[in-house]
């Protein structure tokens, strides 16, 4: 493999995994981009969607049905692990983020952070320490170009993410309940004073962003074919990092950030010690916010909030 | 307000089925309903206790007084004894504690004392600074790999390893405090974890250093000098601390000076200014406190702490290994200082008793401990966000913000 063909094959890697924090990222902008808080249960929604969907398509591959109705199954699978991630985050904005809507900041991160453990630990009771086999459906057919291998896997995650995420910009900037999510973003008073029921529309953003996560969860377990239930903490600071980066708060950004961090991961692990990937992502988090905590295209208001 | 709650039940126990049946019935292929329905049992028994108790004191609430918190007429009780003779007994029974226990209880106490020192040190920083740090333990790791490093290539002892220990740990402390000054809240959160991270990966990939994940070993236990005089003429004679008891008078002398040294500083200048910060930064600048160097003092000596209570446990064990240092390690220690109440020295020592002795007590039930930390945390920010023994400075301020603060 000479060299432009393995910089194209990291190009894509880098595509593909930014794409998936992205996904994750996005969970996090909107979030915080409607309470002002950081979803700290977001890693452990994300797992929680991975587990959903190696139990759904484990369960419809005992029936046949990936061999039989490939893509009516993909619906399913991931249809039932966003929906179920759903449920969980309104569970989730009930129970540690709503009594907590008027207390001191210190005390709703608390709140947050006491659910994240709470998640992690009740799906290592529930669904075991070690790893959880995803079945393979996708094979090892690939395409080359340019001496670059694509496995068919990677080009359905990446059509599928860049999807939900024009589907999302759709929804924030055409419809009706997108328009209520940015007004009650901007100013929650305001909103309020208009008429926009602001627990609905709080409500319906922890159901779309975590619904996000649950889709990248479902992604990061049909292309590495396992999940574990503490392998969200990791793609949690990742993708943090990817909200900050762009700027939290604001979509586009959470998109541009989660490609740049993967960039620099799947880069990096390619020229230098992988053990120190990790490490990399991290150093490039804490550098972004103190040389520019407002992020690629934040709104520069966040230093206020900071 | 029955047929509320009554509704309430119903559509909490629709939810928990929802979320339980597939995360707990599917482990293997096969669905498994005895899972689901043993945990949806419990949950669904705590939410009518719940309501019988709501019941019960909605019935009882009609004109009359409402009663003092337990944990209030305990204090109340206990502040009628002259502060010395509580104190005195308290010390004394900890110190005759290796008298009538067994060996397991003393290193049961020893990891207590360790954690009440940790939580202390986490005190500084959360309680009275009110900087979010999630990555407590990386000052934790310093101390402990420092003195490692130290006895195992220079020989030096554990006394003369500490100071640099605690040195070292305040210069990560301000590496840490120093990019972090300007922000607050959530970002400060996720920037310590991250630093947390960091070092925990420093000294996993780190090999010739730190010997990577199989860690260090063979470090000598603290030391002890006393005079010896024989024919020879008069020398120092050393003693290790190997027994158990001796250990624990170790850590437990560590853990008073400590506490010593937390409540002096809670009481200092220092410790007003740092009040100050957490409560309206700018105003404190403008009352003339130096908020960049009293913030990165706060880092300092949370570090401090945290590294003495290292060094001591790597010297335990002689033995250290990255993986002592994870985050959930972290989250440990915060709850301790959550549950304790934040800002209370009382409330942390029973806190870290709590939390660290009752798991061992009831040992059957360990796997459930983080699971329990978790729903604690998230219970004490709704209920009582003050904790157990609230500061008393610091229950003012929360009921206080709870009122004034509008909605939004």
């Amino acid at each position: 493999m000479d060299l432009s063909s393995f910089l194209l094959q990291q190009f894509v890697n880098a595509i593909f995994l930014g794409s998936i924090y992205a996904l994750i990222a996005l969970g996090y902008t909107m979030v915080y981009g409607i309470i002002e808080l950081i979803n700290f249960a977001h890693g452990e929604l994300f797992t929680a969607g991975a587990f959903i969907g190696v139990i759904v398509l484990t369960a419809l591959q005992q029936m046949g049905w990936v061999e039989t109705h490939f893509v009516l199954t993909m619906i399913i699978v991931f249809g039932m692990a966003m929906a179920y991630v759903a449920v969980l985050g309104v569970a989730l904005e009930h129970v540690a983020y709503k009594p907590l809507r008027t207390s001191s900041r210190l005390a709703a991160l608390l709140s947050a952070l006491g659910m994240s453990i709470f998640l992690s630990n009740g799906m290592m009771l529930s669904q075991g320490v070690s790893d959880r086999a995803y079945p393979q459906v996708f094979g090892y057919d690939a395409i080359e170009i340019m001496g670059a291998r694509i496995t068919n896997g990677q080009i359905f995650i990446i059509l599928l993410a860049f999807a939900l995420m024009i589907g999302l910009q759709l929804f924030v900037h055409r419809t009706r309940l997108g328009k209520a999510m940015r007004a009650t973003a901007q100013n929650k008073t305001m909103a309020r004073i208009l008429g926009i029921d602001i627990d609905q529309t709080i409500r319906i953003t922890f159901m779309i962003g975590p619904a996000l996560g649950a889709a990248a969860g479902v992604m990061v377990g049909l292309h590495y074919g396992a999940v574990r239930f503490d392998m969200g903490f990791i793609f949690m600071i990742k993708a943090f990092a990817a909200a900050i980066l762009g700027g939290i708060g604001s979509i586009p950004g959470a998109m541009i950030g989660g490609l740049i961090i993967g960039g620099i991961e799947v880069f990096w692990a390619a020229f230098l010690p992988s053990a120190w990937k990790d490490v990399t992502t991290f150093t490039v988090l804490i550098l972004v916010l103190y040389l520019r905590p407002s992020g690629l295209l934040g709104e520069g208001t966040t230093e206020v909030r900071v | 307000m029955v047929r509320q709650e009554l509704k309430k039940i119903v559509v909490y126990t629709i939810f928990l089925t929802i979320l339980l049946i597939p995360m707990l019935g599917f482990k293997t292929p096969t669905f498994q309903p005895g899972r689901v329905f043993k945990t949806l049992g419990v949950f669904v028994a705590i939410l009518i206790l719940n309501f019988i108790v709501k019941l019960i004191r909605s019935r009882r609430k009609t004109g009359e007084v409402q009663k003092t918190p337990l944990t209030e007429r305990v204090g109340v009780w206990i502040n009628q004894f002259p502060k010395i003779y509580t104190l005195g007994g308290l010390i004394a029974l900890a110190a005759i504690f290796p008298l009538f226990a067994n060996n397991y209880m003393i290193d049961v106490g020893i990891t207590c004392l360790i954690y009440v020192c940790l939580g202390l040190g986490l005190n500084i920083v959360v309680g009275m600074c009110g900087l979010l740090d999630l990555g407590y333990i990386a000052f934790y790791a310093v101390g402990a790999y420092t003195y490692s490093l130290l006895n195992l290539t220079f020989g030096l002892s554990f006394w003369a390893a500490l100071p640099i220990g605690v040195v070292l740990g305040m210069a990560v402390g301000c590496i840490i405090g120093y990019p972090t000054l300007k922000m607050r809240g959530d970002y400060l959160a996720i920037v310590t974890l991250g630093f947390g991270e960091i070092v925990r990966l420093v000294l996993n990939n780190w090999d010739t250093l730190t010997a990577g994940p199989n860690g260090l070993f063979g470090m000598k236990r603290p030391v002890l000098y006393y005079p010896s005089f024989e024919e020879s003429g008069f020398t120092w004679a050393t003693y290790y601390l190997k027994s158990l008891p001796a250990l624990y008078y170790c850590i437990f002398i560590i853990a008073i000076l400590v506490i010593i040294g937390v409540r002096r500083l809670d009481n200092s200048r220092i410790g007003r200014a740092w009040i100050a910060i957490r409560e309206d930064e700018v105003a404190a600048e403008l009352s003339g406190v130096p908020t960049t160097w009293i913030k990165l003092l706060a880092y300092a000596l949370g570090a401090a702490f945290a590294s003495v209570a290292g060094a001591f446990f790597a010297a335990k064990l002689s033995y250290t290994n990255p993986n002592f240092f994870l985050f959930m390690e972290s989250c440990i220690v915060l709850s301790i200082v959550v549950l304790g109440g934040i800002g209370s020295i009382p409330g942390i020592i029973v806190a870290a008793f709590a939390l660290i002795a009752a798991p061992e007590i009831f040992r059957e039930l360990e796997a459930y401990r983080m699971l329990a930390f978790g729903a604690i945390m998230t219970t004490m920010m709704i209920l009582k966000p003050e904790g157990l023994i609230p500061a008393s400075r610091r229950r003012h301020e929360l009921h206080e913000a709870n009122v004034k603060k509008p909605t939004e």
